[in-house]
């Protein structure tokens, strides 16, 4: 599965492929050829993968070889044991949650959930989770709280369930009272966009202690698409939208509305998911033991006045001029 | 505890200055065709006297029904918005931003007074739609946030109507963390155990559905008001059929238990009156 910018970096690495079992075959020298072709590839994938357009980066963060929040958990923790459902309605699918423990010490994880082929996207939702999946991750958060484990969510989701039946059970109501609780919460919280990060959605997991973000994915109000359709009424501007919403990692990092980033391998997470889960693994022990090191009713102020100075205003003076 | 001071002396100057209707206008009930007097209108809370339409209205008529005779302090009078993100769509932001202010004499969607109802100190934040679609940028969830500290430290009960599309994408992740912010403020006014009440009207939906509006100890609406998180066009777009009769209305809404009560505009001011006092005694 490739994305069409990467398309020449495929060929090329066919080129290579092709060049080595020739040479195989006929017993040739092709050494300095294949040097010189490796190098190029090299090169081209560098180039590529450190000058990525947003939108190529949104097209990232949606690969379908992604590894997902089921793909990372059992990659990072040496026990895990998932907890069902929201006490109330049902099992969303769309949201997974349970406690794991990594090297003796225990966590709760809670993430949205993507499928891989169209039976598993059907009954993960596509990662769009409805009020229950947000009932059952506060539920989880309370249970985490209660016996003071540290809370690590995995934001990937392109939005909340925009359904019928989401609206008569409160979408609204569960993201909102999620918004609110998590500032509450006694115990740190990590929150990490492993790949989309769209609107309400995204944030109803995600008030988070470090709210950090892997290299290639984007977290904003809108999905490019929805934007592109809303403001330029019409579905092909999603690149032209995706650079005006600034929605990539390094620019939400330098907007300040999250605390880091996580570099991935060189052409993605999904390339190497072996070094991407321990990276994440690595990042998670880090954290956690900063935010142990802080009291609970301290770190509770922290997040609410960090999120409390999110926004630029001005002033404007007497004449209608904006005093900047 | 008390967490509200009755009203002891002195008279507020409101900071706007009113602009009357002019007489001999009329107005036509969008809903049944009645043509009305404007000023019968206005007596009516802007509802419709023969099939109770309530008419989308902005900050300045429910300050003017809410605070006892028009009496309040502005806040944040001035603020307006920048442009972070250098935003260009098919308008530049600012261009859109002045312009609007131009159109609506409305510096952002939402203005935040502090006044008296029926003599209670009460802090009120109120959406005007007309400013793009009640959009929520940094200047809305930061008057919001202001006004939910100015309540906390009057010890006032806060009141916020909500009349809105969702985010103001223009802002992109500054509109999207002003959901964050005021459900912050919302939790600490909440532990000060100071009464919040939200009052979502037409139309209340996307991310403001999805924080501050949802998060009152009481949730109430006006008959007929449309409420939901996503948007009819995209439920009915993500399900492909129609939606059923009276889908999203405020009486949908309160039958799946989301609203503590539907009030006619015209009971509004008295019936919030008598629940902070019931609070309170
Ligand atoms: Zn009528």
């Amino acid at each position: 599965m490739d994305l069409d910018f990467e398309r020449p970096i495929v060929e090329l690495e066919a080129k290579l492929a092709d060049m080595k079992h020739i040479a195989e075959e006929n017993d040739v020298d092709v050494t300095d050829a294949v040097k010189t072709l490796e190098d190029k590839i090299k090169k081209l994938k560098k180039d590529t993968y450190q000058n990525l357009t947003r939108w190529q980066r949104v097209q990232l963060s949606r690969h379908a070889d992604r590894p997902y929040t089921l793909d990372y958990i059992p990659a990072i923790c040496d026990k895990f044991i998932e907890l069902f459902g929201d006490r109330n309605v049902k099992d969303d699918k769309a949201m997974v949650g349970g406690f794991g423990e990594i090297e003796g010490q225990t966590f709760m994880f809670i993430g949205q959930q993507k499928g891989r082929n169209t039976k598993q996207r059907q009954y993960r939702n596509f990662g769009m989770a409805n009020p229950e999946g947000y009932r059952k991750a506060l539920r989880l958060m309370k249970m985490a709280e209660k016996f003071n484990k540290p809370i690590i969510t995995f934001i990937d989701t392109p939005g909340a369930y925009p359904g019928l039946e989401a609206e008569e059970r409160g979408q609204g109501e569960a993201i909102a009272r999620n918004l609110k609780e998590m500032f509450m919460l006694k115990v740190p919280v990590i929150c990490i966009i492993i790949g989309e990060g769209a609107s309400g959605g995204a944030l109803g997991i995600g008030i988070g202690d470090k709210v950090l973000m892997l290299e290639n994915t984007w977290y904003s109000v809108i999905s490019p698409e929805s934007c592109s359709s809303i403001l330029w009424r019409s579905w092909d501007y999603k690149e032209q939208a995706a650079e005006a919403l600034k929605l990539t990692a390094a620019d939400m990092l330098k907007a300040g509305l999250v605390d880091g980033i996580i570099k991935e391998p060189l052409g993605g997470a999904h390339v190497d998911p072996v070094a991407m889960a321990n990276k994440l693994k690595k990042t998670i022990l880090e954290e956690v033991a900063g935010l142990f090191l802080i009291s609970s009713e301290q770190r509770i102020l922290n997040r609410i006045e960090k999120f409390s100075n999110m926004g630029v205003v001005t002033e404007l003076a007497f004449d209608g001029t904006s005093r900047l | 505890m008390t967490w509200f001071t009755r009203k002891e002396k002195g008279i507020v100057t409101p900071t706007e200055l009113k602009k009357e209707t002019p007489d001999g206008l009329w107005s036509q009930c969008p809903e049944c065709k009645k043509v009305m007097h404007s000023r019968e209108h206005k007596k009516n809370e802007y509802t419709c006297s023969s099939c109770n339409y309530h008419d989308k209205i902005g900050s300045k008529e429910y300050f003017e029904i809410i605070f006892d005779n028009n009496e309040f302090e502005e806040l944040d009078a001035r603020m307006s918005s920048s442009d972070p993100l250098v935003f260009i769509d098919t308008k530049k932001y600012p261009e859109r931003i002045v312009a609007t202010q131009k159109k609506t004499g409305l510096t952002d969607a939402v203005r935040s007074g502090i006044g008296y109802m029926n003599n209670i100190q009460i802090v009120v934040a109120c959406m005007d739609f007309n400013f793009i679609g009640g959009s929520m940028g940094s200047v809305v969830g930061e008057k919001i946030a202001r006004a939910i500290d100015k309540a906390r430290e009057k010890k006032a009960p806060f009141l916020m109507i909500s009349k809105t599309g969702g985010a103001r994408m223009m802002e992109a992740g500054y509109s999207l963390m002003q959901m964050a912010k005021t459900s912050a403020k919302l939790a600490m006014l909440s532990e000060d155990g100071i009464p919040y009440i939200s009052l979502l009207t037409d139309p209340t939906t996307g991310g403001v559905t999805a924080s501050y509006a949802m998060l009152g100890d009481f949730n109430i609406s006006e008959p007929g008001a449309l409420i939901g998180f996503a948007g009819p066009r995209v439920i009915r777009e993500t399900i492909g059929k129609d939606l059923p009769e009276g889908f999203q209305s405020a009486e949908f809404v309160l039958e799946h238990g989301f609203l503590d009560f539907i009030v006619d505009r015209k009971e509004l001011k008295e019936r919030l009156s008598d629940l902070l006092t019931m609070l309170n005694n």
